[in-house]
């Protein structure tokens, strides 16, 4: 108990403060603090499998894109529907419901899909498994961009109802405490077993395709959620949002934050967001004392060049793996 | 329809993701790290070609391998090798190399702009002859038989040399080639000197029929090179050029088979029989049966 208030508090209090923030100052630096936030819920999502089962997966940005669209698709206006996506199935078209609950079945509908492809992929450890994600991935842009049942394709999807910054905060906490508890959790603590030494876990018992499984549905549920919070941050999506690039930052974040812990997880999304925003203010000028202008460009130099020397410098990242604490241990 | 053509196609498609696969295997099996970058090793090349597209061709060639190689040995030392000093786990291995992948790309769009540049070096080859009511475009003819002969380069360095002998044993076991005197450093640097010198093989061979150059132009070779690595087996080089090849071969010929409106599926089908191949030989196609269950290393 005396762990956990540091342990959950922390990250909690971070997310709590960067909404606090976002309320404070100009309206496109509200957009970057709220998209910060959405980028903790991603990451948190992605931890909870990566972090505790040391498989590494390309995958998690698909379950983020089919909540997405699926919180997306019912929160538009029918009306507007009808006249955007014609040939979507009748219940994507004549449903129309609210931010809350959309957010939950954007949750469901990732838990379910990474279920359905965790139930014969958790066999695969290693690079194998890095790569049968990937392809999920590519199957689910591929099929976004195409199917005219599912979605408007490869044109944006607008109109989405958006949600004020304490929507986000609450949804991208639920994700955190969520994480915390698994993580607690007898699940969590196996699944770490497995982490550690696969063949000592298996031997004391442990089924460690089971335990992937529901590391992975559970991620893939919290990564719809985030998939939800996503796009009603954003109001507007396309295919290419959800692919290479998001799968890649996500996962430098975390490896950048340190993969091994929730804190890391938090806090690697957290610190690229504020230098992502940062830079991206400093090439139209910004005031740090002096006038700073950056040539256009600059910032995906600098953001490519800060990640890959921190995980170069610093395999295990900025908190070492290691949870909040108090006391500086060693 | 035209099925000569259509394999025609496909073997050079298949010739040349066959080299990028060994170039991507041979780091893999010295290093166990799968190199993400290696695509933008092929980009750097084809920029070099397309700045120097003025030059006689012999020395836009030469000046593209220097380049390439010299970026293929930065990687090495700037990169990978403090790495792989400490340790570091696969994860942040691979994913730092989507970093550097991340960040050569960025580089080149602040370098280079995103609106892409021209190679000229070697457009005639794209002129064609026709054999059988067949038309082969030279390149087509040129990337296969280029491709064989430095796949079997690279397997007679491997096979029949002194320092073939010490990449093989570092592949095999790293720690103990270097006790019994392997030089890791010079192991490693000569296999990414190779792997550059196959990189800047197939940015010459690929500029010829594509050649526009973007920041992002290696993203998706390096995505199919290394699905076909993966499928066909990454232990051992032969297998790994197979799955190339084998990928790059289907590529092209349902490219050429497919209609434009069945076509847009294609990426998905490619990818469910990946799965399909992962999940019943997870240690590749053409590896040898009975892997073992258990690792412990």
């Amino acid at each position: 108990m005396r762990r956990a208030v540091p342990e959950l508090g922390v990250p909690v209090l971070l997310v709590v403060l960067t909404a606090l923030i976002a309320g404070g100052i100009s309206q496109t630096q509200q957009l970057e603090f709220e998209n910060a936030l959405v980028m903790v819920a991603i990451v948190v999502a992605l931890y909870v499998f990566v972090g505790n089962s040391g498989v590494i997966s390309f995958g998690h940005v698909s379950f983020v894109a089919v909540g997405a669209y699926l919180a997306g698709i019912l929160t538009v206006d029918p009306g507007t529907k009808h006249f955007t996506m014609p040939s979507l199935f009748p219940v994507l078209l004549h449903s129309h419901i609210g931010t809350p609950l959309s957010l939950l079945l954007g949750a469901a509908a990732g838990g379910v899909y990474a279920f359905a492809v965790g139930l014969p992929l958790m066999r695969l450890s290693g690079l194998p498994a890095g790569i049968a994600t990937f392809a999920v991935l590519g199957i689910t842009y591929n099929v976004l961009y195409y199917w005219q049942k599912v979605g408007p394709t490869a044109q944006t999807l607008s109109d989405i109802p958006e949600s004020g910054r304490w929507t986000l905060a609450v949804g991208t906490v639920i994700a955190v405490v969520v994480a915390y508890l698994y993580q607690r959790s007898r699940f969590g603590r196996l699944l770490r077993a497995t982490r550690e030494d696969p063949a000592a876990a298996r031997a004391s018992g442990i089924s460690v395709y089971r335990q992937r499984l529901v590391g992975f549905t559970l991620s893939g549920a919290l990564a719809g959620l985030a998939g939800g919070l996503y796009v009603h941050q954003l109001g507007i999506i396309t295919p290419t949002l959800f692919y290479l690039d998001l799968t890649f930052v996500t996962l430098a974040m975390l490896v950048f934050g340190g993969v091994g812990s929730l804190w890391g997880a938090v806090l690697g999304a957290l610190v690229i967001s504020a230098l992502n925003s940062f830079l991206g203010d400093a090439e139209n000028t910004v005031h740090v004392g002096f006038r700073l202008t950056l040539p256009t460009g600059t910032r995906l130099v600098t953001i490519g060049a800060v990640m890959a020397l921190v995980i170069i410098l610093r395999p295990s990242g900025l908190t070492g793996g290691r949870e909040f604490g108090l006391r500086w241990r060693r | 329809m035209n099925w000569g053509q259509a394999i025609a196609d496909a073997l050079s498609l298949g010739a040349l993701y066959g080299l990028v696969a060994v170039g991507i295997g041979l780091v893999f099996g010295v290093m166990r790290l799968v190199n993400f970058a290696y695509g933008e090793l092929i980009t750097a090349g084809a920029y070099v070609l397309a700045y120097t597209s003025g030059w006689p061709a012999p020395l836009a060639i030469a000046a593209c391998f220097a380049a390439v190689i010299a970026l293929a040995l930065a990687q090495e030392r700037i990169a990978f090798r403090p790495l792989r000093r400490q340790g570091a786990s696969p994860a942040a291995m691979l994913v730092a190399t989507f970093a550097v992948s991340y960040l050569l790309q960025a580089i080149y769009l602040l370098a280079f702009g995103t609106r892409g540049e021209i190679v000229g070096t070697l457009g005639q080859l794209n002129s064609a002859f026709t054999v059988d009511g067949v038309d082969i475009r030279w390149i087509l003819l040129v990337t296969t038989v280029t491709g064989a002969l430095l796949l079997l380069a690279t397997a007679l360095l491997l096979n029949r040399t002194g320092i073939g002998l010490h990449i093989r044993a570092a592949a095999h076991d790293f720690r103990t080639a270097r006790i019994l005197g392997v030089r890791a450093n010079r192991v490693i640097g000569l296999s990414f000197v190779v792997a550059g010198v196959l990189a800047a093989a197939v940015s010459v061979l690929y500029t010829v029929s594509n050649p526009l150059v973007t920041p992002t132009m290696g993203v998706p070779i390096t995505i199919f090179a290394l699905v076909g690595v993966v499928v066909g087996g990454l232990d051992r080089l032969w297998s790994a050029a197979l799955g190339g090849f084998a990928v790059g071969c289907v590529y092209g010929l349902f490219g050429d088979v497919l209609s434009s409106q069945q076509s847009v599926y294609l990426p998905s089908v490619v990818y469910g029989a990946v799965i399909v191949v992962l999940l019943l030989r997870p240690a590749g196609l053409f590896a040898p049966f009975r892997a073992r269950q258990v690792e412990r290393v």
